[in-house]
């Protein structure tokens, strides 16, 4: 058999569920594999915990499924070969294969990018990328530069968290429902006494639940979506919550961490501002309506010293896009039943593909790590796998019917709610200068009011600046109430802009803010610097395996 | 004498022709296939300079921009009012050094023939360039001072253009695209064919950058402009420790070459935002857009040639565009020889931000048959270095 002849080499981008996964079943598949992670740790930020240094006997009681991630952890960790290069940061992905573009328009036109998967052996043809990573820790000393040029790239990049801007969200004492997640499983500390989480969507009880484990108070959840329309979401087949037994018992578990804790679940009611001088010290929430838009006289005063808020979750997408892989209209990674995506040798998995979960990710990792590894999706050893795939599909639609951002939130912003931070640009701002100059184009609009151009490149307004201008993803169409889910202001009460061409609508929607070439900060020295010439060539295997 | 115009391209060239034509009286439609400002005028620095041409033509044409700029910017301000984003103009000077011993003697000799063409081009002690720049290479070995070089935003520009255009009448149309031409018995353009359906004109204005060649070809002419890319890096904001356009001195050989491979020079400088800009580099590659690592490092490695201190700045975003480029250097501005009703405002290559009020104003005086401000005829596309180019091509 032809892929008996050389071992080939699988490099994974991110050590979470999928990533871990997709680097076992390469394993088992008998590839070489390179697995990085930009952090310290495996595990991702699903299974993120305290380090080794300082262990904790009460990891398998803070993270769902930690038997798997240990499983997972240990066996490749064991695995000569496989490579773990932690502290990893990708900062570009260059293709190496001919340009098939002649003409960019820079226009709306789609991208051409050819389905190469369908008719190629992807066994025989490597990747047409160079992966260029630093390893180190990005604040220390010099970091050191390796370049893969891999036979198969899987790329689980996962994704972070979504916040909606509203007054005062930049005060101290604010957090993305991710950053305090981060704070409660990675350092144990507590972020105040008296901690309100708020939002949407089934990852408030996760944050809800790691935030009370250290000890702080938490007033209440409140989540955006009302009952109807989380009961529309998730039980138009409640049979498949059944079948997604694990995943049920996830819900499970958190509500049973809810009633140990007595944490209040209240839903149809948001965080609409935030109060204090230097600090939060408190928070009004309103009853919004199935919009989300809040209800006049409802508003209810509580006094707090943190806030934790996710309003979703947005695909890490910047590797995926540099890579050259096609997007779907509601602007995930495409692929098709192998994982494979529109680029040969390349393939996603997880979060990137659709916000599915850690079930979903598991098992689209290890068909992922399966077919890059030169096997099949029709392999019986796969059967699990794609099953449990099956079960979980219809999670992520489940997720964004139910919780999934209405266009009424618009409406409690203030002209002076930052909606870029880092560049500080407030939603009057913006507003007004998409006026004057008729804004046609995101690139433009970015450009003439600096947001989404400062440190983070987008990564935390990136998504509402470009809803807040019309030109946020597709997203599906409308609910069964008549409303277009999350869409942008076209639809907002007041709506600002829409949409349409030659209408003043935005005509450059290539130019989406998730296009970042430089995936990661670099420092001009380290770009300069030659690489080491024993590292950035084809990756070879170290050890010889069976 | 035109009395209605249709341009197509909303870049800074075709924003600036529509503003001055609007304000001149005549009838007005921009049509942009894309969004306005989303072609090569957001994918540049926003230079408006005048150091790095040589003797000719085309630094008549930037001697005469920069003399337009300073009014406009007022002009703009007042007319648009507080709530329309500055221009972010600032005529903040090039210094331009030689980082080589070799390179020391041909700066200065070029640097003297600018200024027997009118140009203030100041030969500073290396000491003095460094009090003008102190974190500058102190290795320099030659320094040339240019106090008319000037910085403006580039996408503000073209937006505040086009806003003080539709303020005289005219209509930007986005989203539209150029399929074809209306002629009448006589081969004169009448009109064009577009997405959105027929669109009269009384003449039409190309000035569609990069794409003006298939545009052209779309309209039955050719029109030898070919894109050239050049790529820019952007550091994340620091405190202001360049305070000029800062060039190594070989800039000129990139900006002044027809080699299709890749060539970098280093420009430096700092933007209004804080961040500072890295460039460039110029390679014939066609449309091909994705992102070359060995094109940055490059970059990277000659910008701390000059400012070493940047080693430690970081890089967080590079973008890269595409100058329309003519084989002979020079810009297309004015009416076709070929087909009647059909006027260039095309191939200004890296320089079109800065030549984009000049080339308004030759256009202007083209148009309506007024005095021309400066010598119009070597613009022209039947000039004689671009014969061969035109012949070659039909």
């Amino acid at each position: 058999m032809i892929a008996a002849i050389r071992t080939r080499t699988v490099l994974v981008v991110g050590a979470g569920p999928a990533g871990l996964a997709a680097a076992r079943a390469a394993r088992e598949r008998g590839a070489s594999v390179i697995l990085l992670d930009a952090s310290d740790a495996t595990g991702g930020q699903y299974w993120r915990h305290l380090p080794p240094s300082r262990p904790s006997a009460n990891e398998r009681a803070l993270h769902h499924g930690w038997s798997t991630y240990r499983a997972l952890h240990d066996e490749l960790e064991r695995d000569d070969g496989c490579e773990i290069v932690l502290g990893a940061q990708v900062w570009a992905i260059e293709r190496t294969d001919a340009s098939d573009v002649t003409d960019a328009s820079g226009g709306a036109d789609a991208s051409a990018v050819t389905d190469a998967s369908a008719s190629t052996d992807a066994a025989t043809v490597p990747a047409p990328v160079a992966v260029h990573v630093l390893v180190g820790p990005p604040d220390g000393t010099r970091r050191v530069g390796r370049t893969f040029r891999p036979d198969a790239l899987v790329l689980a990049t996962g994704a972070h968290d979504r916040t909606l801007p509203f007054p005062g969200w930049d005060l101290p004492g604010v957090f993305t429902a991710g950053a305090a997640q981060a704070f409660a499983k990675g350092e144990r500390v507590a972020l105040g006494g008296r901690v309100v989480v708020a939002g949407a969507g089934p990852f408030l009880l996760p944050v809800a639940a790691s935030v009370a484990a250290t000890g702080a108070k938490v007033l209440g959840v409140y989540e955006a979506s009302r009952v109807a329309g989380l009961v529309r979401g998730w039980l138009p087949k409640p049979w498949q919550l059944i079948g997604a037994a694990k995943k049920g018992g996830e819900l499970a578990g958190y509500v049973g961490s809810h009633l140990r804790h007595r944490i209040p679940y209240v839903t149809g009611r948001a965080v609409v501002a935030a109060h204090g001088a230097d600090r939060v010290e408190a928070v009004t929430i309103a009853e919004v309506d199935a919009d989300w838009a809040p209800i006049a006289g409802t508003e209810r005063r509580v006094e707090t010293d943190a806030v934790c808020v996710s309003h979703g979750f947005t695909p890490r997408l910047e590797l995926p896009i540099a890579a050259g892989c096609e997007l779907t209209p509601e602007r995930f990674v495409r692929v098709d039943d192998g994982q494979r995506t529109s680029v040969a040798g390349v393939y996603a998995a997880g979060e990137i593909t659709g916000i599915g979960g850690v079930d979903a990710a598991l098992a689209e990792g290890e068909i992922a790590g399966h077919v890059a590894a030169g096997g099949s999706a029709r392999d019986a050893d796969l059967g699990a796998a794609v099953g449990a795939r099956r079960t979980f599909a219809g999670f992520a639609a489940r997720i964004e019917a139910a919780h999934g951002i209405r266009s009424g939130w618009t409406s409690w912003l203030d002209d002076d709610t930052l909606v870029c931070r880092c560049e500080e640009v407030p939603y009057g701002r913006l507003r007004d200068t998409r006026e004057a100059t008729c804004g046609s184009g995101l690139r433009s609009m970015k450009l003439t009011t600096r947001a989404g151009l400062g440190i983070c490149q987008g990564r935390i307004c990136g998504r509402t600046v470009e809803e807040l201008l019309g030109a946020g993803p597709d997203v599906g169409g409308e609910d069964d109430a008549g409303h277009a889910a999350s869409a942008g202001l076209e639809t907002a009460a007041g709506g600002l802009f829409d949409r349409r061409s030659d209408a003043g609508g935005l005509l450059d929607r290539r130019a989406t803010t998730d296009r970042r070439p430089i995936a990661s900060p670099l420092r001009i020295g380290e770009l300069a610097a030659a690489e080491d010439p024993t590292t950035s060539t084809t990756h070879t295997v170290r050890k010889g395996h069976p | 004498m035109v009395s209605d115009v249709v341009i197509v391209g909303a870049g800074i060239v075709g924003a600036a022709c529509a503003r001055a034509l609007a304000v001149a009286g005549v009838r007005v439609t921009v049509l942009e296939r894309g969004a306005a400002a989303s072609g090569t005028s957001a994918k540049g620095e926003g230079n408006l300079l005048v150091s790095d041409k040589g003797p000719g033509p085309e630094l008549d044409l930037a001697v005469y921009a920069a003399s337009l700029w300073p009014d406009l910017v007022d002009e703009l301000a007042d007319e648009l009012g507080p709530a329309f984003p500055s221009l972010e103009y600032e005529r903040k000077g090039g210094l331009v050094v030689a980082t080589t011993a070799a390179g020391a003697e041909p700066l200065r000799a070029f640097a003297a023939s600018q200024r027997a063409a009118g140009v203030d081009a100041r030969a500073i002690p290396n000491g003095t360039a460094l009090e003008l720049e102190p974190w500058l290479n102190p290795e320099i070995t030659a320094a040339v001072h240019y106090p008319d070089d000037a910085q403006v935003q580039p996408v503000i520009a073209t937006e505040a253009l086009l806003a003080s255009a539709r303020n005289h009448g005219a209509a930007v149309r986005t989203g539209v695209e150029v399929t074809g031409a209306k002629r009448d018995a006589s081969g004169r353009l009448i009109g064009l064919v577009t997405t959105a359906g027929d669109v009269p004109a009384g003449a039409v204005l190309l000035a569609a950058g990069p794409w003006s060649g298939e545009t052209a070809r779309a309209l039955g002419a050719i029109l030898p402009v070919r894109p050239r890319r050049g790529m820019v890096l952007v550091t994340t904001r620091m405190p202001h420790r360049v305070f000029h356009k800062v060039y190594d001195g070989d800039y000129f050989g990139a900006t002044q070459s027809s080699d299709a491979a890749l060539q970098t020079s280093s420009v430096v400088e700092s933007t209004a935002a804080g961040t500072v800009l890295l460039g460039s580099s110029r390679e014939q590659v066609g449309f091909d857009e994705r992102l070359r690592v060995d094109v940055i490092r490059e970059i990277a490695t000659k910008a701390l040639r000059l400012f070493p201190f940047l080693a430690n700045a970081s890089i967080m975003r590079a973008y890269g565009g595409f100058r329309p480029f003519m084989p002979d250097h020079l810009p297309v501005i004015g009416e076709d020889h070929r087909i009647a009703g059909l006027w260039h405002a095309s191939g200004h290559e890296g320089a079109g931000i800065g030549l984009s009020l000049a080339t308004a104003e030759l256009l202007v005086a083209g148009m309506l048959g007024t005095a021309a401000p400066i010598d119009a005829a070597p613009f022209g596309l039947a000039r004689a270095s671009l014969a061969p180019y035109l012949e070659e091509a039909a």
